[in-house]
């Protein structure tokens, strides 16, 4: 019952270096039972707390699968993130959680995936991508679409090429910025959507980055035929407790914490449009 | 069924609650504002004091009355009691090598017996309740405090001018969530019983039935307590009105009054935003987990990696008002507003959160 209050200890057991400002910590619970007891669900998070510096809220990437090992992929932008760069395979950090509402991977079973994601913002989504790809057979046609404002802002370019060479999956990346090496689409984001070959009866939307650009995204998508409900989305706002209490984190009346981080659109569509909440 | 306490035995009511292993607190006076602190004796009580309540002001001015709650309220309610304003959560302690220990910080916490809660303070804490205690998640600081605490609710007889309680159906009569409740006349109080304990307690004091004619007394007061207050909300429930007008040219106006000072949520009894930081000791063994009273009207409250979602006041105030008013009802059932009107007596600029609401949410665009 404390555990979603008090931290439990946690090991780093693998560190990847994405880009010089990104990287990707895998870790692990240092108490067997703790271990043994956590569960997670893809777009839900943790507390991530680094000794002496503070806590700060990190989506989970890994598979679900295997929550013995959990990756947690960072940019290194404040205190506690520029901290926990300096981290080590070895090295000892605390972790509560997981919490929020992930995405809904059962009811999106059967269906196209589409994810779209903007900027860097990408980490919550990439637990789709992960998740569809090692149950391939339970999903229909996948198409993961990121823009970003310059081509040398995207990370894994690498995995998006390899991604896009497995059967019944597309990806379509696109930079307001290219440069001479980017062969994929100079432009707004929302420009591929005519090459992504949407089937609004059967798609499911899952969605993260800039709000600005998810509504762009939104009001393109819907104009393409998709119904409301099947958009989702994951919100970012600031967490201190991660139980609901703090009141950071509160859009209207949801506490992003508790209530998302992935929302259905129709949830939060009233202030959407509003920016200041 | 009611009782009389005299006014000179209310002493006895104190000892008795201390003899049952209470510490009183209640409200005496300290810098020139009432303010609820430990009572060592009845003596401390503010008795023959009032309070002068405007926008943006607080007097205490004497009244020359023997009585002891003739005033509406000072800047605390219940919630420093036991949401307190900064206290330390956990405790992480790191060993020589390298690993972590976490451990909840122990709470040596005396049973509180609470004297002179108003009814606002009461409805305040009924949301606390639900904030802190029957979520998914209790807040265990929290739940120490409240598990022991004992309430004496005092009607309120002496609304200030900033009052507007009648007009959020909390008062100013205690109707709910008090072991006992007192209703002051001059002679004395009549007494009444809300608990088992209450009544244990009152019992204990051996007191004779109160006069029919007290009792018709005390409910003439209270009506009059309503009568008095000329503050109103627009309606109960604000909240499709406020969301209807979240582009209403009044948010800039009152943004140009209002100094984000975070004065109104630290006086508002149910406020509930805290932040997290963490304090590391010298020793470099050890480091605090700390949580600390939080204001809406801080740059830091919306802030995300390199972007504030509320950079200015109008979104700020906006936040608050539409939260306050309008988003309680779907997180609590019910306002966040108990009408208390200390937000408007301690902002520094005398904003006045009926008078916001009324032009934003009956003067719509």
């Amino acid at each position: 019952m404390t555990t979603a209050k008090l931290p439990m200890a946690a090991q780093i057991v693998g560190r990847i270096e994405e880009s010089p400002t990104i990287f990707t910590l895998r870790l692990r619970l240092a108490d067997a039972q703790a271990r043994e007891r956590y569960r997670f669900a893809p777009g839900q998070f943790n507390m991530v707390y680094l000794y002496g510096v503070g806590e700060i809220p990190i989506s989970i990437v890994s598979d679900p699968r295997d929550p013995s090992l959990l990756d947690h992929t960072i940019r290194a932008l404040g205190r506690v993130t520029h901290g926990l760069a300096d981290l080590c395979v070895g090295d000892h950090i605390g972790l509560r959680g997981p919490f929020g509402r992930g995405w809904p991977m059962q009811e999106a079973e059967g269906h196209d995936i589409l994810v779209i994601t903007g900027g860097l913002g990408c980490a919550p989504v990439v637990a789709v991508i992960n998740y569809v790809l090692m149950r391939r057979e339970r999903f229909g046609r996948l198409t993961i679409i990121q823009g970003v404002k310059h081509a040398e802002e995207l990370i894994w370019r690498e995995r998006y090429a390899y991604w896009n060479t497995l059967p019944d999956t597309r990806v379509l990346l696109a930079a307001d910025h290219g440069g001479p090496l980017w062969p994929w689409h100079v432009g707004l984001v929302t420009e591929v959507f005519d090459k992504a070959q949407i089937t609004s009866e059967r798609t499911i939307v899952m969605m993260c980055g800039p709000e600005a650009m998810m509504q762009a995204g939104i009001k393109s998508l819907i104009g393409r035929g998709i119904t409301e409900d099947r958009i989702y989305l994951s919100m970012e706002r600031s967490m201190h407790c991660a139980v609901g209490h703090c009141g950071h984190c509160q859009y209207g009346a949801s506490f992003v914490c508790r209530d998302g981080p992935v929302f259905a659109y129709p949830r939060i569509k009233e202030l959407f449009r509003f920016k200041g909440f | 069924m009611s009782d009389y306490l005299p006014r000179e035995r209310f002493e006895d009511l104190l000892q008795q609650l201390e003899h049952a292993g209470y510490v009183c607190v209640g409200p005496t006076v300290r810098d020139g504002a009432i303010v609820y602190d430990r009572l060592n004796s009845a003596a401390d009580l503010p008795a023959g004091l009032s309070d002068e309540q405007t926008p943006g002001t607080y007097r205490i001015r004497s009244t020359g009355s023997a009585r002891q709650f003739a005033w509406a309220n000072g800047p605390q309610g219940l919630k420093p009691l036991l949401f307190a304003p900064r206290e330390t959560l956990w405790q992480a302690t790191r060993q020589s090598d390298g690993t972590l220990t976490f451990a909840n910080a122990t709470v040596a916490q005396s049973k509180l017996a609470f004297i002179g809660a108003r009814a606002c303070d009461l409805a305040a804490l009924a949301l606390h309740d639900q904030h802190f205690l029957h979520g998914a998640h209790s807040d265990p600081p929290y739940a120490n405090r409240r598990r022991d605490l004992f309430i004496v609710a005092v009607h309120c007889s002496h609304p200030a001018q900033t009052c507007f309680c009648a007009s959020t159906g909390d008062g100013p009569s205690a109707t709910y969530g008090f072991d006992i409740a007192l209703g002051e006349l001059d002679e004395g109080y009549v007494a009444q019983a809300g608990s088992e304990r209450g009544q244990t307690v009152l019992c204990a004091l051996g007191l004779s039935p109160a006069d029919p004619a007290q009792v018709a007394a005390l409910e003439r007061q209270s009506q009059d307590a309503a009568s008095k207050q000329t503050r109103t909300l627009p309606g109960r429930n604000l909240r499709a009105a406020l969301f209807a007008n979240l582009d209403h040219p009044r948010w800039h106006d009152v943004a140009e009054r209002c100094l984000s000072c975070g004065n109104c949520t630290s006086v508002c009894p149910t406020c509930f935003c805290h932040s997290e930081t963490e304090h590391a000791q010298l020793d470099g063994a050890s480091s605090e987990h700390v949580r600390e009273w939080d204001s809406c009207f801080t740059r830091g409250h919306s802030y995300i990696h390199g972007l504030t979602i509320r950079p200015d006041t109008r979104t700020r105030y906006r936040q608050w008002l539409t939260h306050k008013l309008g988003s309680w009802h779907e997180q609590y059932g019910r306002s966040g507003c108990v009408g208390c009107g200390r937000c408007i007596s301690w902002c520094p600029v005398g904003i006045d959160i009926t008078e916001e609401a009324s032009v934003i949410c009956l003067q719509g665009q």
